[in-house]
C-alpha cells in the first residue's frame, strides 16, 4: 500500500487554512480570482473559492488554465489525456490572480502558468497556492500559500486524489512502479 | 490514471487514415486554440524553435495563409516554397525538392499538389511530419476537420445529423475528406450532384446516399455543404452550362426551404456566387461561411501541435 | 563434353509428355531423352560416363525454354531503363530463352534498319534469343502503316503499336488487311484513348476514393470488340495483348466460338494482384492496362483455364527508379516482369489448382511459339538444348534490388515466393547470371 501523506480531514483543514491566509494577505476579497491549473488544480481552486465565499459571504470567480501550450517539457501534460479548457470568466486584467495547483515540484508548470496568464492580459498581482510541496525546485519560484511540505526523492511520485475525480480524498506517496490503488 | 491520447501516425495525409478518437482529439484541442485566437495576444510559445515549411506546388493564397498564420500563432518559423521563384519550375524532381526542404531542418512540411498522392509519396522520404493541404482530387483533411469543428460548434453534435454535400463530388478533395470524417463521426451523409460529377462508384461508399436532385437530397438536412464548381470544367462534357447547373444544383433561398429551418450552409470558398450558391443564401442567416475561415486557424494549430507532441513521447 | 540431367520431372507440351525423365546433352545438343518412372544410369549404357557432368534435378520441373511474346527491352533509346544485354540476361534468369521485343523504342522499330540493329545487339549480348516486333504505324503515331514486308524479312515476327493503341479504326482495318497478305500477325494494345482519357488506374470506387483518374474497363473492351470485328471482317490474324478485364475474356471467348482468328495473352500481374496494390500511391503497381478488381482476376484465371487466353506473357516494362518516384500521375506505367513471371504463374498450378503443369507450360512455350510461327519451346532429341529447370520448393523473399533487370519496378517486392529457376539452358549452354 502506498504511504498516505494526507487524509480527507487533513486536506480539508489545509484548504481552510489556505483560504484564510488568502483573505488575510489580500486584506479581503476585492479583485480576487482563483485560477486552477489543469487538471490537478481546478478542483482545489473551486474548493478554496467556496471556503472563501462562505467566510466572506461573496462569490469568488474561479477559472481554469491549461498550460499545454506553454510547456517547456512534455511531462507537464502527462496526467491529462487531451488538452483541457482554459477559461477565466472574469478576465485577468487588474485582477489578483491566485494560481492553484496540487503538487509543487520543479516549478516549471508554474512558470508556464505565469506565462499563460501574462499572455492573457495584465493582472494586478499573481500569487501561488499549492497543496503539497515536494521540493526539487529547478526555477526560482516559491509558493505564497503552501499546504504540506513533504521530503521526497526524485523517483517517487506524489498523487493528489479527489472525490471530484471519483476517489476518496487523499494524498499518497508512490514508489517507482507503484500505482494509485 | 488517464493516459494521453496521441496521434498514431507521423503525418496527417488524410482523414481516411484517422480513427474517430484521433479526429476527436484534434477537434477538442481546436477548442482550446480557438480560445487563444480570441485573446488580445493571439500567440502561444508552444512550438518555439520549430520550422514549418509551406510547400505549395499549386497556388492557393487562402489555404497557405491559413497554415502560415496558424504556424506563426504557435511561434514557429515559417518558410514558404511556392510559385515560379522556387526550384520546382527548374525541373528539379519532386523528391529532390522535398529533400532540400528536409535539409533546411523542417519539422513540419505542409504540402499542396495538383496530383493525388504526392504528400503520401514524399512522407515516405521525409523525417519531418507531412500535413496534406490538398492533393489533387484526393483529400483535404484540415478542411474536413474545420468543417466538423464548425458543425460541432453550431449543432453541438455530429452523430445522427443529416448532412448533404452538393456539387462536383468527383473532383472535390473537400468532399472526399468530409465524407470520411462525417461518416466516422456518425452523420448521415448525402451526396448530391449531376451523375457525371457523382458517378455510381460513390454508391459503394459505406453509409452514403446518392441523389441527383437537390431538393430531394437536402430534405430535412441539418447541414448543407456546397462545393466550389471549378469553372474550367465547363465544356469538358461533365455538364452543359453553368446556367443549367445553377438551375438544377445551385442553392437558392427557395430550395433551402426543403432543409430544416435551422440548417446551416457551408462552403469551403472561394464561392462562385450565382453558380453554385445564390448571394441571398451565402450572406443569409443560415450561412456560417466566414466562421469556417476562423475555425480553420484553430484546427490547423491543433494539427501542428499534436503532430509535434507525439515526437516528444 | 556431356551433361546428364537426372531425376527431373519433364514437362514437354510439344509432345504432350510429362513424367520423370533423364536428359543427356552432348556438346549442347539433346542426345537422348529417357522417359521412365525410375530412370537409371544404365539407360545410357551405350555411353562412356567418365567425362559426363551430372545435374541432379531431383524434385525439379524441366520445361522447354520459355517464350515471352511481350517484352520491352528499351534499346535503342531508353538504355537507362534497360538494355538488350541486361533484359535478355533477366530473361534467362526467369527461364525465358526467347523474348519478343516490342517496338516502342526511340527511334521506334518501324523499319528494317532498327530491326537489324536490335538483332545485332542481341547477337552481341548472346543471352536469350530476341525476336523483334515491328510497329504497325510509322513512329507508332497511328497514321501511316510501317513497312511490314521489309521488317518481316529483316526478322520481325509480328506487328504491334504496343504502348499505344491504334486509335483510328480505318488504320487498324488496313493493318489487319495488309498483314493478312504478308502472312503477319497483328498484336493489339486494345484501348480506346478517348475513354481512358488521362486515367492512371482502374476506374471504380477505389480510384474515386484515392482521387485518381480512372481507366474504365470499357476502354479495353470496346477496343477488343472493334479489333475482333475488324479481324472478322478482313480475315486478318489478331492477337490481343495483356487482357485484364472480365468483359474482355467474355468477348474473346465469344469470338473464338464463332471461329474468328483471334488469340489472346494475359500477364502474371492480372491474375495475381488487384487494384488494391496501388494503395499508398505505389507507382510500382501502376501499369497499363491497370490492375483490376477481384472479379476480373477470377475471370482471367477462368479464361486461362478454358483456353480463351492462350498465352502468359510478361509485358516486362522496366523503368528507372527516378521515373517511378515521380508523382503517381506522371510516373510511367509498367512492371519489371521477366524474373517473376514463371514463379507467379506457377501459383496457378501449385496453389490455385487452376491449371495443370502441362497447360501452364503450353501457355509459356508452344502456344506463343505457335502463334508466332516459331519452332521454339520444344525439347527434342537432336535439337539444341533449351531448357528451364525450376525448383518448385525453394522459398525466399523477393527483393527488387536483386533483380538482374535494370528495372526494379515490381509490386511483388517483399513477397514470399515459392519456386525459383534453378538453371536455364540456352543454345545448349548453361546460362550464368
Amino acid at each position: 500500500m502506498p504511504k498516505q501523506l494526507l487524509d480527507k480531514k487533513e486536506i480539508d483543514r489545509t484548504l481552510t487554512r489556505i483560504s484564510h491566509e488568502i483573505i488575510e494577505k489580500n486584506k479581503g476579497t476585492e479583485g480576487l480570482c482563483l485560477v486552477g491549473i489543469q487538471r490537478g488544480g481546478v478542483h482545489l481552486a473551486q474548493r478554496i473559492a467556496r471556503k472563501i465565499g462562505e467566510t466572506e459571504g461573496v462569490e469568488i470567480p474561479v477559472g481554469s488554465l491549461d498550460i499545454s501550450f506553454y510547456r517547456d517539457d512534455i511531462r507537464i501534460r502527462k496526467k491529462q489525456p487531451t488538452v483541457s479548457r482554459t477559461e477565466i470568466p472574469c478576465g485577468v486584467d487588474d485582477k489578483k490572480i491566485i494560481l492553484v495547483d496540487d503538487v509543487f515540484f520543479t516549478g516549471r508548470s508554474i512558470r508556464a502558468a505565469m506565462d499563460a496568464i501574462m499572455d492573457m492580459g495584465r493582472p494586478a498581482l499573481v500569487q501561488l497556492a499549492i497543496l503539497v510541496d515536494r521540493g526539487h525546485r529547478e526555477l526560482p519560484i516559491r509558493a505564497d500559500y503552501a499546504g504540506k511540505n513533504v521530503p521526497t526523492s526524485k523517483a517517487e511520485r506524489v498523487e493528489v486524489l479527489l472525490k471530484e475525480d471519483g476517489y476518496e480524498d487523499g494524498v499518497v506517496l508512490l514508489q517507482p512502479g507503484e500505482d494509485v490503488p | 490514471m488517464n493516459t494521453r491520447i496521441l496521434l498514431k501516425g507521423k503525418d496527417l495525409l488524410g482523414i481516411k487514415d484517422l480513427s474517430t478518437e484521433e479526429i476527436m482529439l484534434l477537434l477538442n484541442s481546436a477548442t482550446s486554440f480557438k480560445e487563444i485566437l480570441g485573446r488580445d495576444i493571439k500567440k502561444v510559445p508552444t512550438l518555439r524553435g520549430r520550422t514549418v515549411v509551406n510547400l505549395f506546388f499549386e497556388p492557393s493564397t487562402r489555404t497557405r495563409t491559413s497554415f502560415e498564420l496558424a504556424a506563426k500563432r504557435l511561434s514557429t518559423d515559417v518558410v514558404n516554397f511556392s510559385g515560379p521563384s522556387s526550384s520546382i519550375v527548374k525541373g528539379e524532381s519532386l523528391l529532390d525538392t522535398a529533400l532540400t526542404v528536409q535539409a533546411l531542418g523542417a519539422d513540419l512540411v505542409i504540402i499542396r499538389h495538383s496530383s493525388s498522392g504526392v504528400p503520401h509519396m514524399l512522407s515516405r522520404h521525409l523525417r519531418a511530419s507531412v500535413i496534406n493541404a490538398g492533393d489533387g482530387t484526393n483529400e483535404h483533411p484540415t478542411q474536413a476537420l474545420l468543417d466538423a469543428f464548425t458543425i460541432l460548434e453550431k449543432k453541438g453534435r455530429i452523430e445522427g445529423l443529416r448532412i448533404a454535400i452538393v456539387g462536383d463530388i468527383l473532383h472535390s478533395r473537400v468532399a472526399k475528406s468530409n465524407i470520411y470524417c462525417l461518416r466516422k463521426l456518425g452523420a448521415e451523409v448525402r451526396l448530391i450532384g449531376p451523375a457525371t460529377l457523382l458517378p455510381r462508384w460513390f454508391g459503394e461508399f459505406e453509409g452514403v446516399k446518392v441523389y441527383h436532385d437537390l431538393e430531394t437530397g437536402i430534405e430535412g438536412a441539418d447541414v448543407i455543404m456546397m462545393l466550389r464548381l471549378q469553372l474550367e470544367r465547363q465544356g469538358t462534357g461533365f455538364f452543359p452550362t453553368t446556367d443549367e447547373y445553377f438551375k438544377e444544383w445551385g442553392l437558392t433561398k427557395k430550395k433551402l426551404s426543403a432543409a430544416k429551418p435551422d440548417a446551416i450552409v457551408m462552403h469551403p470558398g472561394p464561392m462562385n456566387r450565382g453558380i453554385e450558391i445564390a448571394s441571398e443564401v451565402a450572406d443569409g442567416p443560415n450561412s456560417v461561411i466566414l466562421e469556417q475561415v476562423t475555425n480553420g486557424l484553430a484546427v490547423r494549430m491543433a494539427v501542428m501541435y499534436h503532430l509535434e507532441e507525439r515526437k516528444e513521447e | 563434353m556431356m551433361l546428364l540431367i537426372t531425376n527431373g520431372y519433364l514437362v514437354n507440351p510439344a509432345e504432350n509428355f510429362e513424367g520423370k525423365a533423364d536428359i543427356l546433352i552432348e556438346n549442347g545438343t539433346v542426345k537422348k531423352i529417357i522417359k521412365s518412372e525410375k530412370p537409371k544410369k544404365n539407360n545410357f549404357k551405350d555411353n562412356n560416363f567418365k567425362d559426363t557432368e551430372v545435374f541432379d534435378a531431383k524434385g525439379m520441373y524441366i520445361f522447354p525454354g520459355l517464350v515471352d511474346m511481350h517484352t520491352h527491352l528499351r534499346e535503342p533509346g531508353f538504355e537507362h531503363k534497360e538494355t538488350i544485354s541486361t533484359g535478355t540476361l533477366a530473361a534467362l534468369r526467369g527461364g525465358f530463352t526467347t523474348v519478343c521485343a516490342m517496338p516502342n523504342t526511340n527511334p521506334v522499330n518501324d523499319n528494317a534498319g532498327i530491326t537489324e540493329f536490335i538483332l545485332s545487339k542481341a547477337q552481341a549480348a548472346g543471352n536469350a534469343r530476341v525476336l523483334p516486333i515491328g510497329a504497325i504505324t510509322k513512329g507508332q503515331k497511328g497514321e501511316e502503316l510501317a513497312e511490314f514486308y521489309m521488317m518481316k524479312k529483316a526478322g520481325c515476327v509480328a506487328f504491334s503499336d504496343d504502348g499505344k493503341p491504334v486509335a483510328n479504326p480505318l488504320v487498324m482495318r488496313r493493318a489487319l488487311e495488309y498483314a493478312r497478305g504478308a502472312g503477319a500477325l497483328i498484336i493489339s494494345h486494345a484501348e480506346d484513348p478517348l475513354l481512358s482519357e488521362k486515367g492512371v488506374m482502374n476506374e471504380g470506387a477505389l480510384s474515386v476514393s484515392m482521387g485518381m483518374k480512372g481507366i474504365p474497363s470499357v476502354s479495353e473492351e470496346i477496343a477488343i470488340y472493334r479489333d475482333i470485328a475488324l479481324a472478322e471482317f478482313t480475315g486478318g490474324r489478331l492477337h490481343v495483348a495483356h487482357v485484364s478485364t472480365e468483359g474482355s475474356v467474355r468477348i474473346i471467348r465469344q469470338a473464338k466460338e464463332r471461329g474468328v482468328a483471334v488469340t489472346a495473352e494475359t500477364c502474371p500481374h492480372y491474375f495475381t494482384i488487384t487494384e488494391e496494390a496501388v494503395a499508398g500511391y505505389n507507382t510500382n503497381a501502376k501499369v497499363n492496362p491497370p490492375l483490376r478488381r477481384k472479379k476480373d482476376v477470377e475471370a482471367i484465371i477462368e479464361g486461362l483455364r478454358d483456353g480463351t487466353i492462350d498465352v502468359i506473357a510478361t509485358d516486362h516494362a522496366p523503368h528507372s527508379l527516378e521515373e517511378k518516384t515521380r508523382e503517381f500521375d506522371s510516373a510511367p506505367s509498367g512492371i519489371s516482369g521477366l524474373e517473376t513471371a514463371l514463379i507467379l504463374a506457377l501459383k496457378l498450378v501449385l496453389e490455385e489448382g487452376a491449371l495443370s503443369l502441362m497447360e501452364l507450360a503450353g501457355k509459356l512455350t508452344v502456344n506463343p511459339a505457335g502463334i508466332l510461327g516459331l519452332d521454339s519451346g520444344i525439347i527434342k532429341e537432336g535439337a539444341q538444348a533449351e531448357l528451364c529447370i525450376v525448383d518448385p520448393a525453394k522459398e525466399y523473399v523477393l527483393k527488387s534490388q536483386e533483380l538482374i533487370s535494370k528495372g526494379k519496378n515490381t509490386p511483388f517486392d517483399g513477397w514470399c515466393l515459392k519456386g525459383a529457376v534453378a538453371a536455364t539452358f540456352f543454345k545448349g549452354r548453361l546460362a550464368r547470371w
